[in-house]
């Protein structure tokens, strides 16, 4: 399928490049498959080989920012991220990280980060670095739409599109007005707890969740969350318009295993049937 | 008017509210995953019902007198006072409190708040273990399961506290990620809630945290403030002192005695003094004074000074004292601070340390390490505001917790001061204490 491109194509970035990553996706019966990796993970020299293995197979690269309190990930990314940041890698090298992979790949890579990390570099100056590493967009974890408004407007000035989360509490209301604050896609969040694989994962609340969301969305809705194998991928995969999956890669780099073949098996599921 | 302690609880006073984005100013707000936002949109309602619900307010003000022993007493420190050799100064006592500091106002308060919104299970953050030991404590009066978070090297310190939590029936779960402490055990906590959003009540220890939490706790602990205007007006003639003194880790002992006098017109002000933990000196980048060596910043769901890096990475914070070893300081504070309606100045571990051990021996109070960090300040505020002044200090805990740490921490000086005296003979580090020690 998708050896690393070299980037030839036409220049479409931002919001637009992940738009098509979703299109294309969907043109080919798939929902999209979005693997996540802390930056820096489990070195700084070794996380490029990583995130080329996993980009051989995602159609968009979700890359997190190592941060010391990451209140909304479980004890794998939390982990990780202390090795990331032990290796040196915090924000600015995030960056540099990622313009590294840009040089090769012209898949859409988004930033997953915590809002303090934004405010500590400036919400602009984090924009500009951002846009000039070549991100396409922002997922915000701990910033509820309405907290910072000036955020999701600063990132579109820079051409970067923000993603917000909605979860299986989040009420009418909610949903809407966080659903009409994306421009990239919709993060919608499987389960009410943190990341991280967990046993029997409950997947019983996406589908209300969706059919809530799909009311207000104008964006793709990508589900992520406790999503582990190509078996949960799958059964989230028939309902969303793409499939996000972390610590289990986390995992999967911890204990030597080829995160190639995992990825590969993941991104198998994520066919719609 | 004439205000009665008897009148005190019924009514929760009307403070200033944040906007409703839930900032104090810039500060606040509600910097967490969407999954809580409902959660807190229900907190607050509950809170806002339960505020003009009399039989709410009557249970938590039988509760206050009958189990927490209030109102504490403002207690003239006369011997204190003369040492200091300026302005009268008065302790406002949380220290009676049971559980021994003024944690408990706002334990028993959530706690009844949690039993009145069906929440069979609460989830509560601890450093020193004093929070935690007042959740738990609420927990067992209510007849609520009980979850502590504590950081490693917290239980480590406070093996006597974490004793107390199982005893009174609560779960102490031990928290290994980050720095083992209080900031650490308070993600661990959110992250408990996040899960467990459903029937859980989060038990937040301090005025930090998303709205509603900061105006909440803040309401909850103001009967500090509140009881003082009564008592001082009874013995000075006048509700406001020139100056109050408090400690600031979270703030909320500090809050609870500000708030009340905050918002009076400026010629009726006091000045509101908070102490931050300034650790082994504020230049020396071991210490929690967030104010002071802080930028603001986001943790645990609000803006705030904070200290953490050019990157954003929380610096972990250091103090002599648990309960003010925490990177952030509460959103009001950070606009009390940034408008001028309150101070904060940074006192050192040894200072903290030095004031202990005189207010263990001028008046036989053996205060809190947190609580001493305010005492310090006084003192030395006393000589400045000179004979006229008064100055209330909220003596927010007792040192009773904290005696073991003291044995270690006096018996490493005495090591390192007479290892000194070898060099120095003529050492001018010796602190009031000690001569007190030798003038005793």
């Amino acid at each position: 399928m998708s050896a690393p491109t070299a980037p030839t194509t036409p220049k479409v970035r931002g919001p637009a490049r992940i738009h098509a990553a979703f299109a294309e996706a969907q043109a080919q019966g798939r929902a999209a498959f979005i693997p996540f990796m802390t930056a820096g993970y489990p070195t700084a020299a070794e996380f490029p080989a990583v995130a080329d293995a996993l980009l051989e197979r995602a159609d968009l690269l979700e890359v997190g920012i190592p941060y010391s309190d990451p209140l909304g990930d479980g004890p794998t990314i939390q982990r990780a991220s202390e090795q990331a940041l032990d290796g040196g890698t915090s924000t600015r090298r995030t960056l540099q990280l990622v313009a590294d992979l840009r040089v090769r790949h012209d898949k859409p890579i988004v930033i997953m980060t915590y809002v303090n990390p934004i405010y500590a570099v400036g919400p602009r100056e984090f924009m500009r670095l951002a846009q000039e590493a070549g991100v396409d967009g922002l997922i915000l974890p701990d910033l509820p739409p309405d907290q910072d408004i000036e955020i999701a407007a600063l990132a579109e000035e820079y051409g970067l599109a923000v993603t917000f989360l909605i979860a299986p509490t989040s009420t009418p209301a909610r949903v809407r007005l966080v659903a009409e604050a994306c421009t990239g896609f919709l993060y919608a969040v499987s389960v009410t707890g943190v990341t991280g694989t967990r046993e029997g994962a409950a997947l019983g609340e996406v589908p209300a969740m969706l059919a809530l969301a799909r009311q207000f969305a104008h964006v793709p809705i990508a589900v992520g969350f406790g999503v582990k194998d190509a078996a949960t991928a799958s059964q989230v995969a028939q309902q969303a318009d793409g499939v996000v999956v972390g610590s289990a890669f986390i995992n999967a780099v911890r204990d030597g295993q080829d995160v190639g073949a995992l990825a590969a098996e993941i991104a198998e599921g994520c066919k719609k049937q | 008017m004439t205000l009665k302690l008897s009148d005190l609880t019924l009514l929760l006073p009307d403070y200033p509210q944040p906007d409703p984005r839930g900032r104090f100013g810039r500060f606040g707000g509600r910097y967490v995953p969407e999954t809580l936002i409902p959660a807190l949109d229900e907190l607050e309602e509950a809170y806002r019902n339960a505020k003009q619900d009399p039989s709410f307010l009557n249970e938590l003000d039988r509760l206050l007198r009958e189990f927490v022993g209030r109102p504490s007493p403002l207690y003239l420190a006369q011997r204190l006072t003369d040492y200091a050799g300026g302005a009268k100064i008065y302790l406002k006592r949380e220290d009676f409190n049971y559980t021994g500091a003024h944690k408990i106002n706002n334990c028993l308060a959530q706690g009844l708040l949690a039993v009145r919104m069906g929440k069979k299970r609460i989830v509560a953050e601890t450093g020193a273990g004093q929070h935690g030991v007042a959740s738990a404590t609420a927990a067992a009066l209510l007849g609520l399961d009980c979850v502590v978070y504590m950081g490693a090297e917290d239980i480590r310190r406070q093996e006597l506290n974490v004793f107390r939590m199982k005893l009174l029936g609560a779960e102490v779960r031990e928290v290994t990620s980050g720095t083992k402490t209080l900031k650490d055990a308070t993600n661990e906590a959110i992250r408990d809630w996040v899960t467990n959003v459903r029937d859980t009540f989060y038990i937040l220890g301090s005025v930090v945290g998303p709205h509603p939490y900061p105006a909440m706790v803040r309401d909850f602990q103001s009967i500090i403030g509140e009881e003082t205007k009564v008592q001082l007006e009874a013995l000075e003639g006048r509700q406001a002192p020139d100056a109050i003194v408090a400690c600031v880790g979270g703030g909320s002992n500090a809050i609870g005695i500000f708030a009340p006098y905050a918002y009076l017109p400026a010629d009726q002000r006091p000045r509101l003094i908070g102490t931050e933990a300034a650790g082994e000196g504020v230049h020396t980048g071991k210490h929690a004074a967030s104010v002071a060596g802080g930028r603001v910043g986001v943790l645990h769901g609000s803006l705030m000074y904070l200290l953490n890096d050019d990157e954003g990475q929380i610096v972990p914070p250091h103090s002599i004292s648990a309960g003010l070893d925490y990177p952030g300081i509460g959103p009001e504070h950070c606009f009390y601070s940034e408008t001028g309606l309150a101070e904060y100045v940074p006192v050192t571990d040894a200072q903290a340390l030095e004031a202990l051990s005189l207010l263990t021996r001028l008046e036989g109070i053996l205060p809190a390490l947190e609580s001493a960090h305010a005492i310090y300040y006084a003192v030395e505020l006393a000589r400045e505001l000179g004979p006229d002044g008064i100055i209330v200090v909220n003596l927010s805990g007792r040192g009773d917790k904290d005696v073991s740490e003291v044995m270690r921490l006096l018996d490493l000086e005495k090591k390192l001061d007479s290892d000194k005296s070898v060099a120095q003979p003529q050492d001018q580090h010796v602190g009031d204490a000690r001569k007190i020690e030798v003038n005793a």
